[in-house]
């Protein structure tokens, strides 16, 4: 580890604590791309058999037509669950997701909803999640899980006919993978808005700190 | 002293890189310099001018067949479609085609031939009494349509292995090619593998009925592993080939495989 040593120019100089660390950095960013490029192709595959009886905007949808939006979500699945994979190896290997997503405690919750709502949040130290952040987040990766599993067991309803069961049948599964395409919007709204009421956070998603 | 930068503070990241490196066995290290080259065509997709059409959908066709890749590498060809009790059936099963139900062929089934071409050692007609006359089996599954939607059907007829095997088709052969009375001419390739499957049938009733007009009077090909589109109904011949010679929708850019 000889190379590793530090060199006389780094003596002297505190670097400001790493709030989000390289990893977590590159994920974020892959996973915003794959995450956005699956809804606005989802939504072309969407409107060839609306669920309900509305279609989204012709011109938000990707790839110009049913096919077309059918090619962009089977490329862009492989970045979203090569991504969505590794984060979640990393996460649980690194002990970030227990040291910065756990204790959830309803208590907790409600006490920093009152605070966020009254604008009393507090973000002085932006390496501890409140616990609305803690919910959101660990939410997230939940319904990420789950419109994966949803969208492969309807992307091969006879190999993966476990996958279909799980949510009972091929319907079930269309309407599951829908409500948490619609989750991950809502999350997203309210997560951008919320980055750029706290700038800095968004400078420590993209620099580190 | 040479500019270093910092990915890790203390830490120069090309001497990092060196020494992760050394501590990789051989193999691994090669795998991961030659990952390093998929990476960049990666950043292809990602940094891909997409008002470009033509170099996007180059890419996305070049991604579709990696998937059929893949999917031949893992999946199970003759894994078997769920089948459903009589209660589940869709009532009533949806008409599905891309023109009207007044626009669906009017065949008359006295003079309507199923020819047999392409490499095959029989290659006579088949009258629809001569079809009928084959041993025939049900089966209950789901139609899934490559729009999303679906709907349960029950569908009798004789399995399509077995009538390849009574004209004596090359089962090497890589196609089963149908073409169909639809008007523009509707078509569609089948793989051999799925034309084996045991689910895969020469369809002749719909619930027990001679299938009517709207599901395709008088043959149609049901493959329940298979979207919808590639159930080609209104059947007028069938090709064992080993050209690809494309299909209606396929040559507009559904995946050819399509495979559940």
């Amino acid at each position: 580890m000889a190379s590793l040593t530090v060199t006389d120019e780094q003596v002297g100089v505190t670097p400001a604590k790493v709030i989000q660390p390289v990893w977590v950095r590159v994920m974020h960013w892959i996973n915003a791309l794959a995450m956005i490029l699956m809804i606005l192709s989802g939504w072309q595959i969407y409107n060839a058999s609306p669920l309900f009886g509305f279609r989204f905007p012709r011109e938000y949808a990707l790839g110009g037509w049913l096919g077309g939006g059918l090619l962009w979500h089977f490329a862009a699945m492989w970045l979203l669950m090569i991504n969505g994979l590794a984060y979640l190896v990393t996460g649980f290997a690194t002990g970030r997701f227990r040291k910065k997503l756990l204790p959830i405690t309803p208590s907790g919750v409600l006490h920093d909803v009152r605070a966020a709502l009254t604008f009393k949040l507090g973000h002085d130290d932006l390496t501890v999640y409140n616990y609305v952040q803690r919910l959101l987040y660990a939410g997230i990766i939940v319904v990420g899980v789950l419109i994966v599993l949803s969208g492969l067991g309807m992307w091969k309803p006879v190999q993966l006919y476990y996958l279909v069961m799980l949510f009972g049948d091929y319907p079930t599964a269309r309407y599951v993978h829908f409500f948490c395409m619609a989750a991950i919007c809502a999350f997203l709204v309210i997560h951008v808005l919320l980055a750029l009421l706290v700038p800095k956070s968004l400078r420590a998603m993209i620099i580190g700190r | 002293m040479a500019k270093r930068s910092f990915l890790i503070p203390g830490v120069d990241k090309r001497l990092l890189i060196k020494d992760s490196l050394k501590a990789m066995p051989d193999f691994t290290r090669r795998r991961f310099i030659a990952g390093g080259a998929s990476l960049g065509a990666l950043t292809l997709l990602t940094g891909c001018d997409v008002v470009d059409s033509s170099s996007a959908e180059t890419l996305l066709a070049q991604v579709s067949k990696f998937n059929d890749a893949v999917q031949a590498f893992i999946f199970n060809p003759d894994a078997l479609a769920p089948t459903f009790p009589e209660s589940a059936i869709t009532k009533p099963f949806p008409f599905n085609a891309y023109y009207d139900l007044d626009d669906a062929p009017d065949i008359d089934g006295k003079d309507w031939k199923l020819e047999v071409r392409g490499l095959v050692d029989n290659k006579k007609s088949w009258t629809l009494d001569e079809l009928y006359k084959l041993p025939q089996v049900n089966q209950i599954t789901r139609h899934i349509c490559v729009e999303g939607w679906s709907a349960i059907g029950s569908w009798t007829g004789t399995p399509l292995r077995d009538f390849l095997k009574l004209i004596g088709a090359d089962t090497r052969a890589k196609y089963v090619w149908f073409q169909c009375a639809d008007k523009d001419g509707y078509n569609s390739p089948l793989d051999m593998r799925s034309a084996l499957h045991p689910q895969t049938q020469m369809t002749f009733k719909y619930a027990s009925e001679i299938l009517p007009r709207a599901y395709g009077f008088p043959m149609k090909i049901r493959v329940p592993t298979k979207l919808g589109f590639k159930n080609p109904k209104y059947v007028v011949s069938m090709e064992v080939t080993n050209d690809y010679k494309g299909g209606y929708w396929e040559d507009q850019g559904y995946n050819s495989f399509s495979g559940s």
